[in-house]
């Protein structure tokens, strides 16, 4: 084979590889969703959402486990969407440029990239050693804990597409900074932070391991945010690893029930980003 | 004379004392982050310190794991955590590579984005379902028709073969790499594709000028171009993998020995954690645990803050997929 004739053999290779890899990505990909969908959408009944999780050979649903799911998602991007949208609004606006701001943004990166397991170690000895048992409360405040660093890291973004001038605007009117983040900053940049704590919600509705020794499980219903509290991935986790045909059932149930959900979320919010990124400032 | 009315004193001292307060709250909540690792820091090693006390260094250097007479070394998870994450980034690394190549160089306009997208989601669903997937789907393919061919070709093989002895038993410290490499790919592929992006087109251009053929320009262009970044990408893939606790759970088999055969049981730091915490009687066993988070912790900070100083220089805006 003649130099030229190799050469261009090695690139229509290479280039074949890296079409290859990628097919392997979106096999993989659809690979879980097909399996998601195959074994979960036979056990979706309206008792899935309607009855509570059943002892081993009877049947029940996961009404409990959803309920609680989003309770501790919801008191969890309570605590954690202010948080990290107050920090975030700092690194943007006040400290933009100062040291202890990339300080704060290089260790926001890494708790962004920390094992959620730490982060419900850290829980279970702040708080339930504490308060002597597990609980909801506790599961809540783990997930707080992930949502934050996703939190700053949005909003800060976000907070930096609002263009110059209007903040100059604002500004020369007289106003302090607060009126000018909070009228003008924040208005033009809420779809984007609404996008940014949809992306938390995402991120910490699927989370498990944070919530093993946080929030526990429980077989009940319970609506006490001081007690351990039932929630679909430690249920599916409980399910799946059983021997009982039903509970594997209501495990791929609750696990396409979730994964929807977080695709659905997670789709949603990129559709907003990317129109935001082009179109401009709303 | 007439004046303009200037804004009554009362009103200027509110505010300022709002301004005051809202900035105030901003920085407590900026502040807040810092702590959130110091507290994560501090608790560790207060919650590891009768293990450490107990044990001395030979916490970290004895395989034994046994809660009946309540001896434990860290040395077995510990080791299953960086077989698993390397034997992962190792499967995982030509593939993301690949992905990012076709992203950015190979894929029409068209294509670009809802490939890249649907890369994207696969980050995105929960590490559980991977477990699950992994345990009843990926672990019976991988003991019917893989395994049994590793036995079977590479076993009899010198060196290369302990890695392939025992039999096929689907879950085990493969499997769990597997799995780890199917999820850190879209984390590894994204930041490979940012990186990439960033290579200045002339660059480019001036290899094409020169005759280059595509993937002469990717190979020697794009590629040392982009090489710190490329490796940041790949330990920040690597601090996922070390942490990952759910998927691995499911299909490492649990079993606290070391093996030189892939094919057998192991289990990882996380696993371990994640397994025993909630069943763990007496203080020793519990801060034995604690003390194995403690060193997870050190060793994917490590990773991490590496990786995130490398790609310091990227754009930040380029990595907020990450």
């Amino acid at each position: 084979m003649s130099r030229r004739a190799l050469r261009t053999f090695y690139n229509l290779l290479a280039l074949a590889l890296s079409g290859l890899a990628t097919a392997i990505g979106l096999f993989f990909l659809g690979a879980i969703l097909w399996t998601l969908i195959k074994n979960g959408l036979g056990g979706m009944s309206l008792s899935v959402f309607t009855d509570m999780t059943p002892p081993p050979g009877s049947s029940g649903g996961l009404l409990n486990a959803i309920y609680g799911s989003v309770v501790m998602t919801l008191v969890g991007i309570l605590i954690g969407g202010p948080v990290g949208m107050l920090a975030g609004t700092y690194l943007a606006e006040y400290g933009r440029s100062s040291r202890l701001s990339t300080v704060i943004r290089f260790v926001n990166d890494v708790l962004l990239s920390a094992p959620s397991i730490i982060i419900g170690l850290f829980v279970y000895e702040l708080l339930v050693i504490r308060m002597g048992h597990f609980s909801a409360i506790a599961g809540a405040v783990a997930l707080a804990i992930i949502a934050i660093p996703v939190t700053v890291r949005t909003t800060e973004d976000m907070l930096n597409l609002v263009p110059q001038g209007m903040k100059d605007a604002s500004t020369a009117m007289g106003a302090y900074p607060w009126r000018t983040i909070t009228s003008v900053i924040y208005p033009a940049a809420r779809s984007g932070i609404v996008t940014g704590l949809l992306l938390a919600v995402a991120r910490i509705s699927g989370e498990t391991a944070p919530l093993l020794f946080t929030a526990l499980n429980n077989q009940f219903w319970s609506s006490n945010l001081d007690a351990p509290m039932a929630n679909l991935p430690v249920v599916i986790f409980q399910f799946a690893l059983s021997p009982y045909p039903n509970w594997q059932q209501l495990a791929w149930s609750g696990a396409l029930l979730i994964t929807l959900t977080i695709l659905v979320l997670s789709v949603a919010a990129r559709i907003v980003v990317s129109s935001l990124a082009q179109g401009g400032k709303r | 004379m007439n004046s303009v009315p200037a804004i009554a004193p009362a009103q200027a001292a509110g505010q300022r004392l709002r301004e005051t307060l809202f900035r105030g709250a901003t920085f407590v909540a900026a502040l807040l982050v810092l702590l959130l690792l110091g507290g994560v820091a501090i608790s560790l090693a207060a919650g590891s310190w009768p293990a450490f006390a107990h044990f001395k260094f030979a916490f970290l250097s004895r395989e034994i794991w046994n809660p009946v007479t309540d001896e434990y070394g860290a040395l077995a998870p510990v080791f299953g955590t960086l077989v698993t994450s390397l034997l992962a980034l190792l499967l995982a690394i030509p593939v993301s590579l690949g992905i990012a190549i076709f992203l950015t160089e190979l894929a029409p306009a068209w294509l670009k984005r809802p490939v890249g997208t649907a890369i994207e989601l696969l980050a995105a669903v929960p590490s559980i379902i991977f477990g699950i997937w992994g345990l009843f789907v990926l672990a019976p393919v991988l003991q019917r028709h893989v395994q049994p061919w590793l036995i079977d070709v590479l076993g009899p093989l010198p060196l290369v073969g302990r890695l392939f002895q025992g039999p096929p038993f689907g879950i085990g410290v493969l499997t769990a790499s597997f799995v780890l490499a199917i999820m850190v790919i879209p984390f590894i592929s994204a930041v490979m594709r940012d990186v990439f992006e960033t290579v200045p087109d002339v660059l480019k251009e001036s290899g094409y000028g020169l005759g280059a053929t595509t993937w002469e320009v990717i190979w020697q262009v794009v590629v040392p171009y982009s090489r710190t970044g490329m490796i940041g990408g790949i330990m920040l893939g690597m601090g996922r993998a070390l942490g990952e606790t759910m998927a691995v759970t499911f299909v490492i088999g649990n079993a606290h020995r070391i093996g030189s055969s892939l094919l057998a049981p192991g289990t990882t730091i996380s696993a371990s954690i994640a397994n025993e915490f909630t069943e763990a009687v007496g203080d020793l066993y519990t801060s034995s645990l604690v003390a194995l988070g403690a060193l997870l912790f050190l060793i994917t900070f490590t990773v991490i803050a590496a990786a995130r100083f490398m790609l310091l220089r990227l754009d930040r805006r380029a990595l907020s997929s990450v």
